[in-house]
Formats: C-alpha cells, structure tokens, sequence
C-alpha cells in the first residue's frame, strides 16, 4: 500500500468557480505548461483559499480545459478552481487578474451551478480569427472558397509521434474572409477533435488547395469557445453558470 | 530613434523559433522605465539561456538596484540560440533585451555577469549580434561601455580584448558608482570621448580598466609584468565588498518567469562569504569575509518575496547555509511560520555534519523528504585533509545513515576528481563509501528502496585560490578515474543497484580550465572557436572540444605556449600570474603557503571561530567578519493557510 502522509486530510472543497482569461500580446508565445505555473503562482499570491489534493504532494484543485497552442493568442480560455474557503467570485477575479503579468487577463469568474455539468461538456468547438499578414483579402476569399468546396483536405501535422496526416477541411463548420490592403484575415469555426485541427493546419490547407502562402507567420486569436449551436455560432459556456446565478440573486432580491 | 522596440519585426521570428517565451520577458516583477526619462541605461546580461539566467541572483540584485534609482534603467537580455541567431541575422534584427525588446546598442552600458567562463563565447556572439564591435578598442563614444562583474572577472584577462571594464567583487555599490560616472560625463557632454569616460571609470574602486594595463611576456612564455600605462589609475585594483547585508535586502520582488527555469523556487540569500577555507574553491576565497544577514533581515526578505512571487519554496542560499550562526532558530522559526501553508524551505548542498540533518528534517516538518544532498568533494580522508574539507569516513557513513533513518529516501553525495596529489585509489574510495552508506542506510531504514547518488565531476583550478598554482590533471586521467570507479560500484550488483553515478567527461573541464587561467594571448582562442560557430559551451549538444584544441595550437603557436601550458602544467611561486594585479585581498604568500600545508596534508580551521589565520583579507579590504547571534527572534506574522 502506498504510505500516507502523518496529518489531518487537507479541507474539502466548498465552492467551484470558472473562469475565463485572455492570453495576450508578446504572451501569445506561452504554451499551456507555462500558463500552468503562472496561474498556479497567481493563486498563492492572490491569497484564494484553494482546495488540494491529498497525498504527499498536495497539488491545487484546477482543471484546464483544452489550451490554445503555444504562438496563439486567446480570448476564451477556461479553467476551473476548487476552492476550501467561500469567496465573491469577482472580487477573485479582480486578485487573480492583479497578480498575473499583464497580457493573461482574467476576464470573468462566476461560480459553477449546482448540477450544471462539467465545463468541458459545454466546449466542443471554436471561433478563430487567423490575420495573415502580406495577403490580400480577395486572394484569401479565393482560397478560402476553394477550400469549403472540397470534402477533405489532407496536411501534413506534427505531432508526438511523428508527422501525422490529418483531415483538416472536416472539422471545420464555417470560414469567411475579409481584412484590408495587405492584411487579409481569416474567420474559422471548428470543431475540436482528436487531434486537434488547429489555425495552422487550416492556413497550410489553404496553401494546399490554393497556394496561399503568408510571407510570415499568421497570427491567430481564439476569439470564443463553447458548444456549436444549431446555428453554427459558438455558445458562451458560463453562459448557464451565469444564468443560475442571475435567478438566484433575483429571488434575493425579491425578498 | 534610440531605446525604440525592436518587438515588431521580432514577432514574426518568434512564431519560428523553440520556446519564444522565453524571449518575450513580462516577467512577472520585470520593469519597464521611460527611454528618455532617465540618464544611464543599463543592459544587464547573463551570457547563457535564458532558464539558466533568469534566476540568477547576482544579476536580479542589480536589476533592481538600478531601476530603483530615478536617473537609471535597467533591462535584462540573455544568450538567443542559434535558431534565432539566424534569423535575427537574416533580418537584421539585433541583440534585444527581453523587458521593452530595446536594441542593446542603444544603452550606455552592457553589464555581462560572468559566473561561468563558459559564457565568453557567448559574450562574443551577443557583441556581433547587437552590432557593437567585437574588439573594445574598436568602440566609439556611441557604443555601449562593456562591464563584466561576477566570479569569472577576477581573471578577465582572457576577455580583456572584448570587455571595457571588469568590475572585482560585489555589485550593489559599484553599479550605482558607475551609473554617477557615465551620467557626469554624458552630462558634461562627452569630453574626452570613450578614452576619458574609461579613465574616470577605472579610478572608481573595484574597477578595472584593461587597456590601462600593459602585459610583457618573458623567453619563458610566461608573464614578464604587468604595467599601467596611466598614472592615475591604480596600480593594483581592489575587490569590492558589500559590508551590511541588511541594508542590502536584494532581490525584494524576484522576478518569476512564465517560461520553465532551472531554479524553480525562491531564494534568499542568507549570507555571503566563507571561511571554512576548502582549498579548491574560489567562490569561498573571493567572497570573504562572511558576512550573515540578521534573523530578522532573513525573516522579512522571505515574507515579502513570497507576497511578490507566489513560489512555493523558499531556498536559504549561501555558500555554506549551515553555517549561520542563527540557522538552528531561522531554521525552526520559519519552519513555524509556514506550517500547513504547502510552503517549502530548502537549504542547497551541504557540509557533511549531522547537524545539517537536523536542520533538513526540521525545514522539511511540513512536507515531503525527498532527497538530501552533501558534499564530501574528496573520495578518501587523506585527499580531504589535501582540499582542507575534513569529515572522517565514520563520520560520513552516521551522517547518511542518520538521514536514511529520519525518513530520507534519496542522498546525493558530491565529489571531483582530479584533485591536487589524487591517485586512483583516492578516487576507488567513493566507491567504497557509497557501498557502506547503502549497507548502513538499508540496516538503519529498515527499508530497500533508499538511493544513493554519487556525482562526479573534473576538478578545475581557479585564479587567488591555494590550488591557483596546481597542474590541473588531463582529460585523460578523469576519464580513467571514472572509469576504474563507475567499475568499482557495478561491482557488486545487489548493492550497486541502489547507487546512481552521474559524471562528465574531462574535456569540458580543460577548456574551462583554460580559460580560469589563462591570460590575455588566449583571448584569440575564444575569437577564433567563435568565429567557427563556438558558443553555449555549457551544454554538451553545442560543446566541441575538438574546435577548442584545434584553435588553441593554432593561436597559441605563434607565443610558444599551448593549452598543456595553461592547464596541466604545475606554475611555480616566483611566476607572475594573470590576475596578480587585480587584488582580492587573499595575500599571495599566505596561499602559497596554504597550498604546500595541502601538499602535506595539513588543515586549516574557519576563522569564524577561530583566531584569524592572516589570509589577508579583512586588513587589505578594511572588512571585518559580521555574524551574530542577534539575539533576535522573528515576529509573528499572519499567513494564509
Ligand atoms: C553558490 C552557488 C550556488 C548555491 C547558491 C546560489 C546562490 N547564492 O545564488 C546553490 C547550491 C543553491 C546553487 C544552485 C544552482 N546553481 Co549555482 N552557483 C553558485 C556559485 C558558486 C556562486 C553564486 C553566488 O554566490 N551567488 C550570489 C550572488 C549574489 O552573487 P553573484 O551572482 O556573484 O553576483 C554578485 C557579484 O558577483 C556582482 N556581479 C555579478 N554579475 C555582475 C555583473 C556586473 C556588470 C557587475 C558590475 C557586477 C556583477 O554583483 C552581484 C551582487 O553583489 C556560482 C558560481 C559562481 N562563481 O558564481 C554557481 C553557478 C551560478 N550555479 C550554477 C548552476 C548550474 C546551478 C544550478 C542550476 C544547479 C542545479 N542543477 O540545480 C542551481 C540553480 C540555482 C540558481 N539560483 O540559479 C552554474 C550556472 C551555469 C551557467 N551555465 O551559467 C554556476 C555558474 C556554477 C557552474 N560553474 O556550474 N548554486
Ligand atoms: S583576514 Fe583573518 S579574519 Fe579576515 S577573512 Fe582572512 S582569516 Fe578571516
């Protein structure tokens, strides 16, 4: 049997909260690992009472919910938090968001609804924006009509175990161009797989289908991830947590 | 327009190179200051990666030291690797700090920390990068004033073609002097141009002025004398020494990566200086006297770099942490204070005294105990007494088996080879130890599972140490050594199995040794393994030991010397040696004497405790010892949990 550490259990967890938190500007060019740390120090420093783990290293109660990749700048990334104590869910937010460098922003905490399901369940897709510097919004239109025309287009992707094709024209629910003189941009949802397609598979889909090639590197930002509703449009995944909260500060208020 | 970030046309290399992180700073305590607003500019760099870099002490000291002032900045820049290397090249892109991506020609000075003389290539590599002249005496009034501080710059003299200046000793002080000096001259308008500004410079103390300093050459190949060229710098240049470490409570905001680094935890330096005298090292020489920050100092710079960082363990650095006299307490106290906060306390690498077993187990209350480290350096009695780290082998085995019996399941035990007067047997004696450590540890424990690690690597004599005089012994004889020990421990499988060997070749220590000793001729041997694509030769993958023989016998010849003359060759005591001008205040005949009691096997004991033994030191310098105890016990402090 594994031995166990001398001592009480560590205190359970009493709130979960979710938050959503913005990689930004030179930041793009942390990986998820890197982000990791940030957040976990973020936390000591701003003093939130986490929950942890039990054994004889205790690690901090948080789930990440799929990272964007390291070069790629984001919006929308979710993670969520257990914490021992209770605490106001934006006065954590204002802590966190003070004590990460700025470009990792916290943009919002709310606290998950009893019974609500988990937050991965609510993610399945997500809504890009890819500028790719040195090309012309017509030419990207082009390229980008050529591309939805096709039922499958294969590149070549990197993965841990060699170059892997994939298929990356399938998981891709919508796209459209537009941009200005010289800096065309690409809007993309898609959805997420194994493995993942990612912004650039789609931009070297596009060299493939229509030799659109950028001088230098895209840029890409997750503007928004969630559950693909019927629409094709990404729904907000606290959106649910949120709502549950709303009615029960109106019943509150209605006292 | 100067100070402008070069981060636009950096971006798009970024997106091509490994781990760009690590190029785009925003640290968290990392500071940006306004160009325009201050009058010297500071570019400090750490001549390696940036993991290797960022956490070290010396160069966060000063970052903060100057960007506390109001007339100065400060901005960090590493070593790139040579995936962006070329591509900065390709797009004309040059050597950029990681805080506001400022171009480092466009400082006033490039401060280079040289704890390592791996780093020279390097050096050069940032120089051609940045578009400031490889050669100082190529440099205008518009380039940057190149300083070297650190350990390294007690020998500059293999760099003194590509550096300025050279700063002996500690910083804090004599970066604030330096900025005085750049600030009045520039505000004065540059008289005199860059040769003015270095002659003011090299009268401030602790500095060192190269070109101000002849150096002939006698038949023999070795140093005839060292003359100044100008009456009104000194004529011997003194280290300097930082007295109070309480008013000196750097870093109060470390910085913290996001990128991954090899030090992952905080620290806070507990003392500085050592005087336990152990012969090879010149970290313990150069340094001296001790001086210990107070229990009280040590108490706030943990608190508030905690606050500042969010790590979540605090390492109690020095040269020999067990040694403070209030460790027992500052140990015990702060043990107390993070009680149940998922805090760790850590010492680094340790004498080997059960004492420091005690202290282990008393930081470690609140977590887990993993490994312990202690540091032997000498594999028999008889060559410990030589290198003047006395513990008998009784002693050691208790050590270990005690730490074995309090719960620890790993220890590693540090040694080099190579030493002064070693045989082979000296070296088989390791084997040996670690055998009977396992044995007892096994009998003590009650458990199989307990490690040790033995680790191993080439001892390299150093500049104003006892062992500056030593032949170093050859890459040949190190790798014997190891050989004949890695066989000893596989010996006996049901043992050796418990037993880790971690060692490196003997190359690299030769190189290394070439540079700690060498003088100015072999700056051309670091051009040269630079111009044919040396650099970052800290790291195997990039190290060629093969460019680095090749370039010393071609650019040795022609002075008749070779690398066997700067590395295994035994100097006598009459020879000038390179850094005889530059004092550390170590007086040359007490380590000449100091190095034939090695040669006897004689010890010396700590002047902390004993009379002092005259090194030299205290009366050279006007320094004297400053430890307590203060009598002092830290303050309650509320925590989170
Ligand atoms: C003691 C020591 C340790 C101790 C304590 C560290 C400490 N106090 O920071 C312990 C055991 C913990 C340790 C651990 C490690 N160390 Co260590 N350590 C040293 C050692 C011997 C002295 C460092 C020291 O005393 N620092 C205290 C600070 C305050 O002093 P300082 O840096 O010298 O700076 C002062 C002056 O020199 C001067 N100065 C310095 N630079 C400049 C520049 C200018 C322009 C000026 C004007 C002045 C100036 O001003 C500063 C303030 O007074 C150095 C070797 C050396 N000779 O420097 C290796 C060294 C730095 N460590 C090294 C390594 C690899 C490590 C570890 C990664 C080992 C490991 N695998 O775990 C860890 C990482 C720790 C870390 N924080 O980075 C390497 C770095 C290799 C490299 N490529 O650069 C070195 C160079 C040893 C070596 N040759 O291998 N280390
Ligand atoms: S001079 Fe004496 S007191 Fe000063 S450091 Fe040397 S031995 Fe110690």
């Amino acid at each position: 049997m594994a031995r166990q550490p001398d001592g009480p259990p560590p205190p359970p967890t009493v709130q979960k909260l979710r938050l959503c938190y913005a990689k930004r500007g030179p930041l793009r060019f942390a990986s998820h690992r890197d982000l990791a740390r940030a957040l976990e120090r973020a936390l000591r420093r701003a003093r939130v009472p986490m929950a942890f783990s039990a054994g004889f290293s205790p690690h901090p109660k948080i789930s990440y919910v799929g990272a964007a990749p390291t070069g790629a700048a984001s919006e929308a990334e979710y993670l969520e938090i257990g914490l021992a104590e209770r605490r106001d869910p934006e006065e954590v937010r204002a802590a966190l968001d003070a004590s990460l460098p700025p470009g990792i922003d916290v943009l919002e905490c709310v606290e998950a609804a009893e019974g609500g399901g988990s937050l991965a369940d609510r993610i399945d897709a997500a809504r890009w924006s890819i500028e790719l510097p040195g090309i012309e919004p017509a030419a990207l239109s082009a390229a980008v009509a050529e591309f939805l025309s096709r039922d499958e287009v294969t590149v070549a992707k990197r993965t841990k175990n060699g170059l892997r094709d994939v298929d990356a024209r399938g998981p891709v629910v919508s796209a459209a161009a537009d941009g200005e003189v010289g800096r065309a941009i690409l809007h993309v949802v898609v959805r997420q797989v194994t493995p993942a397609v990612r912004p650039d598979d789609v931009v070297a889909a596009l060299a493939a289908v229509a030799d659109l090639r950028p001088p230098s590197p895209p840029r890409a930002v997750r503007e928004a991830q969630g559950r693909l509703d019927d629409s094709g449009a990404v729904a907000d995944p606290l959106g649910p947590d949120r709502a549950a909260r709303t009615r029960c500060q109106g019943e509150h208020a209605a006292v | 327009m100067s100070g402008e970030s070069l981060y636009p046309r950096l971006e798009p290399l970024l997106a091509q190179v490994q781990k760009p992180i690590q190029y785009v700073g925003g640290e968290l305590n990392a500071q940006v200051k306004p160009w325009d607003e201050v009058a010297v500019h500071w570019a400090l760099m750490y001549p390696d990666a940036y993991e290797v870099g960022l956490p070290n002490q010396g160069l966060m000291i000063l970052y903060e030291v100057l960007n506390e002032r109001p007339d100065a900045l400060a901005e960090r820049t590493y070593a790139v690797w040579p995936d962006l290397a070329a591509l900065m090249r390709e797009a004309g892109v040059g050597q950029f700090t990681v805080d506001a991506h400022r171009a480092v020609r466009d400082f006033d000075v490039l401060g280079v920390s040289f704890a390592t003389e791996l780093g020279y290539t390097n050096l050069l590599e940032a120089l051609d990068l940045a578009g400031v002249p490889l050669h100082a005496r190529d440099r205008d009034e518009t380039h940057p004033v190149v300083v070297a501080g650190g350990h390294a710059a007690f020998n500059p003299e293999p760099v003194a073609d590509f550096v300025d200046c050279a700063v002996l000793g500690d910083g804090e002080q004599a970066v604030g002097d330096i900025t005085d000096v750049v600030k009045a001259w520039k505000e004065q308008g540059r008289p005199g141009g860059r040769e003015e500004l270095l002659a003011r410079l090299a009268r401030v103390d602790g500095v060192y002025v190269p070109r101000f300093y002849a150096v002939s050459y006698g038949p023999d190949g070795a140093i005839a004398a060292v003359t100044r060229t100008r009456d009104d710098v000194p004529a011997r240049v003194g280290k300097r020494t930082v007295m109070d470490l309480d008013e000196w409570p750097y870093p109060k905001t470390p910085l913290v990566p996001l990128a991954e680094s090899v030090h992952e935890r905080m620290s806070v330096e507990i003392f500085r200086g050592c005087t336990r005298g152990c012969r090879f090292c010149q970290a313990g020489m150069i340094t001296r006297p001790v001086r210990e920050r107070t229990i009280t100092g040590i108490g706030s710079m943990v608190d508030q770099g905690l606050r500042a960082t969010g790590y979540e363990e605090v390492g109690l650095l020095s040269l020999s942490s067990a040694d403070h006299s209030e460790i027992a307490q500052v140990a015990r106290e702060l043990a107390d204070r993070y009680e149940g906060t998922n805090t760790g306390l850590s010492l680094p690498s340790t004498r080997v005294d059960a004492f420091n077993v005690t202290l282990a187990n008393e930081l470690s209350r609140n977590g887990r105990r993993s490994g312990l480290t202690f540091a032997p350096e000498g594999g028999s009695e008889r060559i410990r007494r030589v290198i003047n780290k006395t513990v008998s082998k009784e002693d050691l085995v208790r050590t270990v088996t005690t730490a074995y019996a309090n719960g620890w399941q790993q220890v590693k035990l540090y040694f080099m080879c190579g030493l002064p007067t070693e045989t082979d047997e000296d070296v088989l004696e390791i084997a040996e130890l670690a055998v009977e450590v396992i044995r007892a540890g096994r009998e003590a424990s009650g458990r199989k599972d307990i490690r040790c690690t033995v680790s191993i690597g080439g001892f390299v004599p150093k500049p104003h140490t006892p062992f500056q005089w030593a032949a170093q012994a050859s890459a040949e004889t190190i790798d014997h050594r190891l050989r004949v020990l890695r066989q000893a421990i596989n010996a006996d499988r049901r043992i050796g199995r418990s037993i880790g060997l971690r060692y490196h070749d003997g190359k690299p220590g030769v190189i290394e040794g070439l540079l700690s000793r060498g003088d100015r001729r072999v700056g051309r041997v670091i051009e040269r393994v630079w111009r044919e694509g040396g650099r970052f030769d800290g790291w195997s993958e990039h190290f060629s030991y093969d460019r680095w023989t090749q370039a010393a016998a071609e650019e040795l010849a022609v002075f008749g010397v070779d690398l066997d003359w700067f590395t295994t060759r035994e100097r006598t005591q009459d020879e000038v040696l390179p850094w005889d001008h530059l004092d550390s205040g170590l007086d040359k005949e007490w380590l000449w004497d100091d190095w034939q009691e090695a040669l006897s096997e004689e010890e010396v004991a700590d002047c902390r405790w004993t009379p002092c033994y005259d090194c030299g030191v205290c009366p050279t310098m006007g320094t004297e010892i400053q430890v307590g105890p203060t009598g002092r016990s830290l303050l309650p402090l509320t925590v989170v949990r």
